[in-house]
């Protein structure tokens, strides 16, 4: 088959390696308007279009792609913020290779790469910020109902969005000081500013959202209060509480949980120290124990902290690792050093309890597990030591446990997660509604998103209702 | 928001203050605490709540400055505002008819344990308390915690009001009296509280204390403040603050409170030179 595009996308311009791990500013530079047209000419506008099936929120990429084509920008924007809320973030931090990428036609053919769909939604939504028209976007008026949305992470920010422009008045509790959950404190500046977050903030909030900080519910507010003042309630706080692997020296000095070593540098700007009060300690010799995004950007985190040497020990093997691809190979090229089929079995310490080194155990692939991965496995007698003076254990978190123990007439499944239905994200009370990690453990922006955007139809079904029964 | 009302200084370095919260003012309940923020680039620090109005929306705060947030809080008068205050947190304490009870209190931790005294005392115990300092000036809220005990003991290093002693001699007075101890609390400086609590016993009286660990975000989501009680990790924030003072690894818990000695003197250092102070 013979193609009037080019076989390969644009090339995105980034910082370079060395440069990058000096500063904490976005790796990717972005398209520019000449790049952007000219990529979007490589879609092949599919009547079929796998990309939109592949996108959680079922963004019509076509549509804004030949609006780009035809440098039509604003009416790029108009047809993107239809069906999102945070094309900035989205387009930065989603892994579109198993998305709308993974599934572009284009792709798909030998020798050919698929469209860069990701870094297009980010340069649209940079784009609209920077240079386009600033008119306030048309909301109806907030009178079919008061909603409620505990949590302000990337399924809230969406839910609120999507109800604020169907007529509900909505007021989002966010326990931290900053809104937007693990985008704020999760996500580093390199990879995700904080700018673009507290913009796409202010664009949820022009849509007449009230977001208040500082209120935990189920401390500050109870649910007895929530179920008083709303006719619906929204729940997405996350699978914040971190795992702890429990080997021996895990509460020696210099041992961080990942959200611990992120929210320092992220949320409370400690890589600014002592501009901002927070401290983050200096550290030469650091082991990062995982293999998700969250290790990847610890990882890179340190280094931009000016640690010599960052070694990530993972148990299984690359063609395992959860993280993005994109991400690890922006980790290798920054000079971090991957340990594969490595487990930790004990920290340990100096006299004065502070960490100097981890005792590691080579494994080997067994069998598949339940998930369908093979199980790594012990190899007695591999024991080995990492010289360290910081562990950074990103293995996993769990549900946060403030809001659910302040509820116990919620439903929750075997591995104390709230029980919602899929589809609707409707849990048990009926008044509420709950999705992204908080029900599917820890996932994706995109899915807590996807989540978001179906409980924002089945809760307007639910309160139009009850409503018209007269409840 | 977060408002201060009033402001007195207590006594040297210790500081009483009223400020609007009025969320946390209407749940708040013995034994928690709050996380303030001072300003836009400040840190998040945990801080009793000593007392509350539940009417006029207010929550009282005594802290004692160690480091260059409670300065700033200090240095910030009557009419000011606090960036962030996040509350009520934390596990409240479990107040009940025990019987009798003894409290322990030292230093700043005397404004941690009144609200708990008072709410013992109210559901029916009867209440000796101990109040420990280094001299007389330091052992605050002594007439509001007498009010709600039935015996207040005070012992001072130097012997300038009271028992010449730390409060563990008092602990040890009270028993050889024979008094009968149904359940305790200690809140004070942490080796205050490990001695309180190894006293405690060896005298085999139950013994809540109150953790003060570093924190982050005060609600679960990091782990900085994971103390090891009967040898399982526990969040001090949501599992606690108040444990099991015969189950506390000690020596852990307070190296863990040093891990930013260093960080934590520049910055005092840095905010006195920008006040033009020493």
């Amino acid at each position: 088959m013979a193609l009037d595009i080019a076989p390969k996308r644009l090339p995105v311009p980034e910082q370079s390696a060395e440069e990058r791990i000096k500063n904490f500013n976005d790796v990717v530079i972005g398209y520019s308007i000449e790049e952007a047209v000219a990529e979007s000419a490589r879609c092949l506008q599919c009547k079929n279009a796998p990309c939109i099936k592949g996108c959680p929120v079922s963004i019509d990429i076509p549509g804004f792609l030949k609006a780009i084509k035809e440098k039509d920008l604003e009416k790029s924007w108009d047809i993107i913020s239809k069906y999102t809320n945070l094309p900035a973030v989205c387009g930065r931090v989603c892994p579109q290779e198993k998305q709308c990428e993974g599934v572009c036609t284009v792709g798909r053919i030998k020798g050919y790469e698929p469209v860069s769909i990701g870094k297009m939604e980010r340069f649209i939504a940079d784009w609209k910020a920077e240079h386009g028209s600033k008119v306030a976007p048309k909301v109806p008026e907030q009178t079919k109902g008061n909603v409620a949305v505990v949590g302000s992470g990337p399924s809230s920010l969406t839910v609120a969005g999507d109800l604020a422009k169907m007529g509900y008045k909505v007021t989002v509790y966010e326990a931290l000081h900053a809104a937007g959950g693990v985008l704020m404190y999760g996500i580093p500046e390199f990879r995700l500013p904080k700018a673009i977050v507290r913009r796409e903030i202010e664009n949820i909030k022009a849509l007449g959202v009230k977001i208040e900080t500082n209120v935990a519910v189920g401390r500050s507010v109870t649910i007895e209060e929530l179920q008083s003042h709303f006719d619906a309630v929204y729940i997405a706080t996350g699978a914040g509480t971190p795992h702890f692997m429990g080997v021996p020296g895990t509460s020696l000095n210099g041992v961080y949980s990942a959200s611990e070593y992120l929210t320092r540098i992220n949320l409370m700007h400690g890589y600014e120290f002592p501009k901002y009060d927070t401290p983050t300690k200096e550290s030469e010799k650091v082991v990062v124990v995982g293999g998700g995004n969250v290790a990847m950007d610890a990882a890179r985190s340190a280094l931009r902290l000016g640690a010599k040497s960052v070694q990530v020990v993972y148990r299984r093997s690359l063609e395992e690792l959860p993280a993005r691809i994109e991400e690890y190979h922006h980790a290798v090229e920054e000079g971090v050093v991957f340990n594969w089929l490595t487990n930790p079995v004990e920290y340990v310490g100096s006299e004065t309890g502070n960490i100097v080194g981890v005792k590691c155990i080579r494994m080997e692939l067994g069998e598949p597990d339940a998930s369908g991965r093979r199980r790594p496995q012990e190899i007695k007698g591999s024991e080995f030591t990492i010289e360290a003076d910081t562990i950074i254990e990103a293995i996993g978190q769990g549900p946060n446990k403030v809001l659910l123990s302040a509820f116990p007439e919620l439903k929750l499944n075997k591995k104390g997660y709230i029980d919602a239905d899929p589809e609707t994200g409707q849990a048990d009370p009926e008044w509420v509604f709950a999705g992204g990690d908080i029900v599917t453990g820890a996932a994706t922006v995109i899915l807590a998103m996807g989540a978001g955007k179906k409980a924002a139809e089945a809760i307007d079904k639910y309160i139009t209702e009850k409503k018209a029964a007269g409840k | 928001m977060y408002k201060i009302i009033s402001k007195k200084l207590v006594v040297p370095k210790e500081f009483d203050v009223w400020v609007e919260a009025p969320r946390v003012a209407r749940h708040v309940k013995p034994g928690q605490f709050v996380i303030i923020r001072t300003n836009p680039q400040g840190e998040r620090v945990p801080l009793t709540v000593a007392d509350y109005d539940r009417e006029k929306g207010l929550i009282r705060m005594i802290f004692q400055t160690v480091g260059k947030t409670t300065a700033e809080f200090a240095d910030m008068n009557v009419g000011d505002c606090l960036t962030d205050i996040l509350g009520p947190l934390g596990t409240p304490s479990e107040i009940k008819n025990y019987g009798t009870v003894l409290m322990v209190g030292g230093g700043v931790g005397i404004a941690a344990l009144f609200p708990i005294i008072r709410a013992l005392k109210e559901a029916g115990n009867k209440v000796y308390t101990i109040l420990g300092g280094r001299t007389k000036d330091l052992v605050i809220m002594k007439e509001e915690c007498e009010k709600y005990s039935d015996e207040l003991l005070i012992t001072t290093d130097d012997g300038s009001a009271g028992k010449k002693g730390v409060v563990t001699d008092a602990m040890v007075e009270l028993a050889e009296r024979g008094v009968k101890i149904d359940q305790s609390w200690a809140i004070g400086p942490s080796i205050m509280m490990k001695f309180a609590s190894l006293k405690a016993k060896e005298l085999d009286i139950p013994m809540f204390v109150s953790l003060n660990p570093i924190m982050i975000d005060g609600t679960g989501m990091c782990g900085g403040c994971r103390v090891t009680i009967h040898d399982q990790i526990r969040f001090a924030c949501v599992d606690g603050p108040e444990f099991d003072g015969w189950g506390v690894n000690w020596n852990e818990f307070m190296n863990r409170m040093r891990q930013y000695k260093d960080e934590e003197k520049m910055s005092l250092e840095k905010y006195k030179a920008e006040m033009g102070e020493e």
